[in-house]
């Protein structure tokens, strides 16, 4: 793992390598290099099996996270690549020629958090919602407990608590 | 004009559409040459509440597209609204056919970011719940190949040898299906009184079982026929289509997170992987029944090995006040589907910032199975979506 990351610093600008375990790594990359370093990796380090991609959403900075997560199954280690971009404009550029099932977690993404990839096939297809009119669910500013209230008919007699409010006033009732 | 017609007419021989440019079949169904039908999402040969959208040629398909959402709870946002504590009832019911797993990832993802250090104990408990988790899981997905085509006796046996495994769970849980049995730090208690016992006597019934199960489906020249040589997956699309657990050692790659990455106390356990290459349906069924045997043969390992006694759970702070350290992790065990993965961020918060859960049939059910209707008779399609033991609920959190 140590020569690889050697091997990578060298060639790439990579960042906050943070090596969680022996056999798993996470580090930054600046986002147009991305695409580059995941291909370098498939393509010369035998990171050949695609584990994930996610994101996560740093609204204080105004940034996505984007992770990939890859694996090399002949020495079994994992190496997990970081890259920001701005929610104000949240695009990327589409990895689906590399593995043919990123089209699928590009697809959800930009349904859930509204992060597009231009060119990625059916990235424009509902996924999982259908008709869905608000902003992407899984954004920090989405309220699911407003959009419940104002969408679905209240039960007579429910009392419903936005649970992580209901355990604050619980545990520090004095603020 | 009708008279022209009929002399003008000529047997048009082509059978399935031309490829676009895109890769994909140009179906023009105006030509009434194709149908469009669905299976699912209420059909008996789905696996769950999914549905696939098929453009059939008399009974040959050309066209398959996977839908989803029919399940779709928001677990992943929920959990971002509750503690780490909090998050169990919903994690296991990520995968309600293995329910342990998820339990397990999670909370060794918490420990992680946590750094805190299981007692041996615990994990030995740990890995015996995984090992039954999996066994119970086997025993309705091994005989169910045979029910996908209409062989039900393995499928009502096995039930009712599930049901056994799961009066154990609810010995040892309090639960049948879903156990919360592992927090973070290591295990809810200890084994009851003459559990291993009664546990022995279920897995010489599972013995017995697996010895009847192979004359009556493996041997049988029905179920042969309807499935070897079908639905075979090519081995340069393991790693394209990122195929995971027995479907890619089925193809003969000798791929389990248990021996490549051992965790728990697997590294104190013997035993192989089985793989094989044909990477039909019949082989994906005979790496199951396989993976079912060394369960049985793990358990009774872990029975013996053991510990009497011990810790079985480490000092953690008060799970109301828990704020886990800045930082993330991916953790991921080897589920009877494949790899099964948490990747957790913290953000130094009694919250976690973002889970996402990684399961094997985010791609089988979706990229390979699409590709693998494709040509396939429209009565293979159950057949064909159990041999990848596809599960909604880990595509759609």
């Amino acid at each position: 793992m140590k020569e690889l990351l050697q091997r990578l610093e060298y060639r790439f600008d990579v960042s906050d390598i943070v090596q969680k375990r022996e056999n798993q790594t996470f580090l930054t990359i600046d986002k147009k290099h991305t695409i580059s370093l995941i291909t370098h990796l498939r393509d010369i380090e035998n990171f050949s099996h695609f584990v994930l991609l996610t994101a996560v959403d740093w609204i204080e900075d105004n940034l996505f996270q984007l992770t990939y997560i890859l694996h090399n199954p002949e020495v079994n280690i994992d190496i997990a690549i970081r890259t920001m971009i701005s929610r104000d404009n949240p695009e990327m550029d589409s990895a689906h020629h590399l593995w043919e099932q990123v089209a699928t977690y590009q697809r959800e993404l930009k349904e859930m958090f509204g992060i597009n990839f231009p060119g990625s096939p059916g990235v424009n297809d509902s996924f999982i919602l259908e008709g869905w009119d608000d902003i992407p669910p899984y954004r920090r500013d989405f309220d699911t407990k407003k959009y419940t209230e104002e969408t679905y008919f209240p039960r007579p007699g429910r009392q419903t608590n936005d649970p992580a409010e209901y355990m604050k006033n619980k545990l520090y009732p004095n603020g | 004009m009708a008279k022209n017609k009929i002399i003008n007419w000529k047997p048009d021989r082509s059978k399935f559409p031309d490829i676009g440019q895109d890769g994909k079949p140009v179906v023009d169904l105006a030509s009434q040459k194709y149908v469009k039908i669905w299976h699912g999402p209420n059909h008996p040969g789905v696996t769950g509440n999914m549905s696939l959208e098929l453009t059939v040629n008399g009974d040959e398909i050309v066209d398959a597209k996977t839908h989803v959402g029919y399940l779709h709870r928001g677990f992943e946002k929920l959990m971002e609204r509750r503690k780490y504590i909090q998050c169990f009832p919903i994690v296991c019911r990520m995968c309600v056919a293995e329910t342990d797993f998820p339990e397990y990832i999670y909370a060794a993802a918490v420990e992680d970011l946590a750094n805190i250090e299981v007692p041996e104990m615990a994990q030995w408990l740990r890995t015996l719940v995984l090992e039954m988790s999996r066994l119970q899981t086997l025993l309705r997905v091994v005989p169910g190949q045979g029910g996908t085509i209409g062989l039900g006796l393995g499928v009502q046996w096995g039930v009712y040898l599930r049901d056994l495994i799961l009066d154990l769970f609810e010995e040892l849980t309090g639960g049948r299906i879903y156990h919360m049995y592992i927090i973070p730090g290591g295990v809810r208690g200890l084994l009851p009184d003459g559990f291993k016992n009664r546990m022995e006597e279920i897995l010489k019934k599972v013995d017995d079982y697996v010895i009847r199960l192979t004359s009556l489906m493996y041997d049988n020249a029905v179920y042969k026929k309807r499935t070897i040589g079908i639905g075979v997956i090519p081995t340069d699309w393991v790693d394209k289509y990122g195929i995971v657990g027995p479907n890619a050692r089925a193809a003969g790659f000798k791929r389990d997170i248990r021996k490549d990455n051992p965790y728990l106390i697997y590294g104190q356990l013997d035993y192989e992987p089985f793989t094989t290459t044909e990477s039909d349906i019949f082989a994906r069924a005979v790496v199951r029944l396989e993976d079912l045997k060394t369960t049985v043969d793990l358990i009774r390992q872990i029975i013996a090995k053991m510990p009497l006694n011990g810790d079985i759970k480490a000092k953690t702070p008060n799970v109301l006040h828990w704020k886990i350290p800045k930082g993330e992790t991916y953790v991921k065990s080897e589920s009877s589907r494949g790899e099964f993965g948490f990747y957790l961020v913290s953000d130094g918060s009694e919250y976690p910032r973002r889970i996402n859960l990684r399961g094997p049939s985010y791609t089988h059910a979706i990229t390979v199975l699409e590709k693998l209707l494709i040509n396939a008779n429209i009565s293979d399609v159950s057949a064909l979506m159990v041999s990848l033991q596809t599960c909604p609920p880990e595509i759609e959190r």
